[in-house]
């Protein structure tokens, strides 16, 4: 491995250690930030002419540690008093709890629920991921110069504010999991299908990043059975990522997909992790639930080998945690293997209220009007969809469905 | 730490007993538990003054300085040594007094 490659390898698993420390020794997400930036600056100069240093991590953390203080030291002759304050402020030890990794910390202030949605997201990747605020702009179409903005207002509020720096407490640390995972699942779904118009249908950079930090919290938090569902739910996504756009760029629904081409690793890992949530006899949760019926599908040869009864069976208890129209819709969509487009349709038309103006609801009911035959309601229906899909491929799918369409 | 619990109403009704009540016993709780710095309710704005003693002279204007629907009908300040103890207590307040509650930090 040469410097630059050590360096590139060191940021992917050095990164967020390096910025928890800091912030924690520091209170300050700012100071951490910048000084982890500086000595990765550094290492790129240096590592190159003076050797990989025998403990990256830990060469990282003392760098940044200098230049943090440099920068203090710096801040403190423009008569900054409040800062030194802070340099001389030692947070009292804590219980040693079962989970005392710096990074879990720096997880829960980027994705506290104070902060907007947007902003634990674009935190999140910042400080955690790595990623720069020219990086996440890109990833998110806005403005480089409006995530930077973004990320600078969440980080003055969790010091304004005083957004604790910590793992919240036992009675609280569920719901906030189900907040970081909620953040998780968002930057997996914009790389799953990506909503911009000139986006690239499957954004592989922002999943890869998702499923990263999934396994990073896993490792984290192992005993967290949402957190391992998200996980598995990920990687049986992920996993069929090859199949899932055709050569002409179109979105290839789970039926015609080429089922050679999903990555068997995943699936496997995926399933491993499934079984895990299933044998450890626990009320499963919404991620847990989605994970299992991802593995349904990942396990049938092929389309018509679905085990359908089973999926619809994951679908009602997913629907009994979850009332939102979108899962029913799902189900819906399930269940038209299951009982036929009949059934399924009366299904669907029963959330036409809550879900007109979602393009998915429009070519569920396009699809299942075909298989009725009943082309000029299906042709109708495809045409709302393709007028409120936002994903190119997917659109262009729609498309080819509706000119098939007799 | 202090942060100042805005109390947030859209109506000039005042608090029922039971509410009234509620909020009687979150305030000894607060004092109890060492939060309690000040709290006070507010009439509606519409018996608000604005001063403005910025120019020449001072102008005194009838009604709140900017004309919402939803208005601060009283205010708890605390001592808390985080947000997140913050947004607990802030929590319990709105439930107490049933209206939403606007956690600001001190500066």
């Amino acid at each position: 491995m040469n410097a630059n490659e050590a360096v590139a390898r060191a940021h992917r698993e050095e990164w967020a250690r390096v910025v928890a420390t800091l912030a924690r020794r520091f209170g300050d997400l700012d100071v951490a930030e910048e000084a982890a930036a500086e000595a990765f600056a550094t290492a790129v100069e240096r590592w190159p002419a003076d050797g990989v240093p025998p403990n990256p991590g830990a060469w990282l953390t003392t760098t940044a540690y200098r230049k943090a203080i440099d920068r203090i030291r710096r801040e403190d002759k423009r008569g900054d008093r409040q800062r030194e304050a802070q340099m001389s402020y030692e947070a009292p030890p804590e219980p040693v709890g079962a989970v005392e990794d710096e990074r879990l910390r720096l997880v829960f202030v980027c994705c506290h629920p104070a902060l907007a949605a947007d902003a634990r997201v674009a935190l999140t990747l910042r400080m955690v991921g790595g990623l720069t605020a020219a990086e996440i702009a890109r990833a998110f179409l806005v403005q480089e110069s409006a995530m930077a903005r973004r990320i600078t207002r969440a980080k003055t509020k969790i010091k304004a504010a005083r957004i604790p720096y910590r793992v919240p407490d036992a009675e609280d640390l569920p719901a906030r999991v189900v907040g970081v995972l909620t953040v998780l699942f968002l930057v997996f779904n914009e790389g799953y299908l990506a909503t911009g118009p000139d986006a690239d249908p499957v954004r592989q950079d922002l999943t890869a990043e998702a499923i990263r930090l999934a396994r990073l919290l896993r490792a984290l938090l192992p005993q967290n059975g949402e957190v391992a569902g998200l996980l598995a739910l990920m990687l049986l996504t992920e996993a069929r990522r090859a199949a899932r756009v055709s050569p002409g760029g179109e979105l290839v629904a789970l039926d015609e997909q080429d089922r050679t081409a999903w990555d068997a690793e995943l699936v496997a890992e995926g399933h491993r992790l499934v079984r895990e949530r299933l044998d450890s006899g626990q009320a499963p949760g919404r991620y847990q639930l989605l994970a299992a019926i991802n593995a349904v599908h990942t396990s049938a040869r092929d389309f018509r080998d679905t085990d359908w009864s089973q999926v619809v069976a994951l679908y009602d208890q997913l629907v009994r945690l979850d009332r939102s129209p979108v899962v029913t819709l799902n189900r819906s969509v399930a269940l038209a293997e299951l009982d036929g487009p009949a059934v399924a349709l009366a299904s669907v038309d029963r959330l036409a209220g809550q879900l007109d103006g979602y393009h998915a609801y429009h070519a569920a009911r396009a699809e299942l009007l075909r298989r009725l035959d009943r082309g000029r309601e299906s042709r109708a229906a495809y045409d709302r969809a393709i007028e409120l899909a936002g994903n190119t491929a997917e659109r262009a799918a729609l498309i080819r469905r509706r000119n098939g369409s007799g | 730490m202090q942060y100042l619990l805005n109390v947030i109403h859209d109506s000039a009704e005042f608090a029922t007993e039971e509410e009234q009540a509620a909020i009687v016993v979150f305030n000894q709780r607060m004092k109890a538990d060492g939060y309690w710095v000040f709290a006070g309710g507010l009439g509606v704005t519409d018996n608000a003054t604005v001063v403005d003693n910025r120019g020449d002279e001072p102008l005194v204007t009838d009604g709140p300085f900017v004309e919402t629907k939803e208005y601060v009908v009283g205010f708890w300040i605390i001592e808390a040594p985080d947000l997140d103890v913050a947004l607990r207590l802030a929590t319990e307040g709105s439930k107490a007094c049933h209206r939403k509650v606007e956690v600001r930090p001190f500066l």
